[in-house]
């Protein structure tokens, strides 16, 4: 267990540790659905409340079933089943009683069942030993940090949209690049704080 | 041993149980019930709610184009909707212009039948099918066209309308580890229906390279459509232009067939381009369309003619020929096939000589 602020993790992860610019996680949505800002929006927060709710039930599992029977390398195929149930539940759930939210955000859900990120920020808590608040704020601002990174990418890959880029260039290809360089940018947070 | 049999217990509980709660959702909370589905007005479904409508109208046997399996990243399969359908999701919007936003045009493979639904569907798309088929023949017409039979499975009828395309399912082979439908124009006659000819030529790519390299007689493909708004279009009084370069001849064949086969005597001049002697093919039947379509002129035009051909037909490209034997564009319409820069040429030549958009029907491949 580490002593650090909850809020310090909260924000750390969106700045400093993002899951993108210093850990290029998550990267396949980021690159294919990072077209359009309200798009990238909708799928940045469902990603965020995903990667939130399954981090509280993974955190429960782990503490109270895997911990106590000595099966924490079981961690792995409990956390990607946890993941996948819970995504098709909530799926199913939002898209009868909430049609709204559906609308908005429900589609990107199976987009987002196989989100590394979503994975990434469970192992992350139970190998840097995190309490429960530690593991929220942590999920939570991960989350934010990659809507901001695909937010960003969107808004940039606009700005582009018209511009003549070499064959090879294209798609997948400068958006790599551009995150190369919003990767550089980010490393001067680094070093700020530590957070495992 | 112990550890064992906690592991396979804890992991074989875990995944149970929610297994049970997942079916136990699907059962009541995905379960929309059954809706009504009703087409153009008249044809009406009664089909599980809950799944998406290209799904359910490929259950019911009316196929929507869609190259990427219902993903929403190909923008292929749109119907109109005319009620039901839900607001448009973000999922579709990328591919509708604003124009297709305001017909209530929508992506059948995000959009999910919740309610009951009427969707419009123009009426030629009830022809299309999937087929399977055998390779009959498959024999070489120049170095580089092969000429394909594909016989349907017996008792099986293909509907076509004389110049339609259909798409060939490319496997995955040797060399290329992805599934694919490719184009080809039909050449065989409407009234044979039983199998379906096309003329394939060689160009490197994935689909050339499997039909020239790697089918063989007797394998089992998969083909599916009519597709495609370029056909024969019976204006008796109107005469026909017809322009072809290689494999481009495939639609024009099966127009001039259905002629033949059913006494049309119009005025039809077709203008066959190749590069050498040795490119052109098919000469014998054409040439027995001057007997069988009393109208009928052949003009086969050769670019790349040498002095041992010993060449004594027309030289040059079709343009060339267009040039030369058309006066002008009255009472006539055109019908042409064929790659992208020969069709912009030959359009821009028969504008000049005062045909409109409307009399030139074209196929770009």
């Amino acid at each position: 267990m580490i002593d650090i602020n909850p809020m310090t993790i909260f924000l750390a992860a969106i700045f400093t540790n993002n899951m993108i610019y210093s850990y290029f996680l998550g990267m396949c949505s980021f690159i294919s659905v990072s077209n359009e800002i309200p798009t990238s929006l909708g799928l940045g927060q469902a990603v965020t409340f995903v990667t939130t709710a399954t981090a509280i039930i993974n955190y429960i599992l782990y503490k109270y079933v895997l911990l106590p029977l000595n099966l924490e390398y079981l961690r792995f195929i409990v956390f990607i089943i946890t993941i996948a149930a819970f995504v098709q539940l909530l799926e199913m759930v939002v898209e009868r009683y909430f049609p709204n939210l559906y609308y908005s955000l429900g589609i990107f859900l199976p987009l987002i069942t196989v989100n590394c990120i979503v994975f990434a920020v469970s192992l992350f808590m139970v190998i840097r030993n995190y309490t429960f608040l530690q593991s929220v704020a942590y999920a939570a601002g991960s989350g934010i940090g990659w809507t901001l990174a695909i937010v960003a990418m969107a808004g940039a890959k606009q700005r582009i949209k018209n511009n003549n880029l070499p064959k090879g260039l294209e798609g997948p290809g400068i958006t790599l690049i551009i995150t190369g360089l919003m990767a550089l940018a980010f490393v001067g947070f680094s070093g700020i704080v530590q957070i495992q | 041993m112990h550890t064992i049999l906690l592991t396979t217990a804890i992991v074989t509980g875990f995944t149970g149980f929610l297994a049970v709660l997942l079916t136990l959702a699907n059962r009541t909370i995905a379960n929309y019930g059954e809706k009504k589905l009703i087409i153009n007005e008249d044809k009406e479904y009664i089909v599980k709610g809950g799944s998406s409508l290209l799904s359910v109208l490929r259950e019911e046997k009316v196929f929507i184009p869609s190259a990427c399996g219902g993903k929403g990243t190909c923008g292929y399969c749109k119907v109109k909707v005319l009620e039901g359908g839900g607001p448009v999701l973000p999922t579709e919007l990328p591919w509708l212009t604003k124009e297709e936003l305001e017909n209530n045009i929508r992506l059948s493979c995000q959009c999910k039948i919740k309610e009951d639904m009427k969707v419009y569907i123009p009426e030629e798309l009830f022809n299309v099918r999937e087929y399977e088929a055998t390779v009959e023949i498959l024999e070489d017409m120049t170095p580089e066209i092969k000429k394909v039979r594909l016989r349907l499975n017996e008792g099986e009828e293909i509907n076509f309308k004389p110049g339609q395309y259909i798409q060939l399912k490319i496997p995955e082979y040797e060399g290329s580890d992805e599934e694919i439908y490719k184009a080809y124009s039909i050449a065989s006659s409407p009234e044979e229906k039983s199998f379906i000819d096309l003329y394939i030529g060689y160009t490197g790519g994935t689909a050339t390279t499997y039909v020239h390299k790697f089918l063989k007689k007797g394998d089992r493909v998969y083909i599916n459509g009519p597709y495609g708004d370029f056909y024969y279009h019976d204006n008796r009084d109107k005469e026909m232009v017809l322009v072809a370069v290689g494999t481009g001849i495939a639609p024009i064949l099966s127009i001039l067939k259905y002629m033949a086969h059913n006494k049309i005597d119009r005025k039809a001049t077709f203008f066959f381009g190749a590069k050498t002697p040795s490119d052109l093919f098919e000469l014998e039947l054409i040439h027995s369309f001057e007997e069988s379509i009393p109208g009928f002129k052949f003009i086969p035009t050769l670019s790349r003619v040498k002095e041992e051909h010993n060449w004594t037909g027309e030289k040059g490209r079709v343009n060339v020929q267009l040039e030369k034997y058309i006066d002008n564009g009255d009472g006539k319409e055109a019908y042409l096939c064929g790659s992208p820069a020969m069709i912009d040429t030959v359009v821009n030549v028969l504008k000049k000589k005062g045909f409109t958009e409307e009399t030139i029907y074209y196929d770009k491949f």
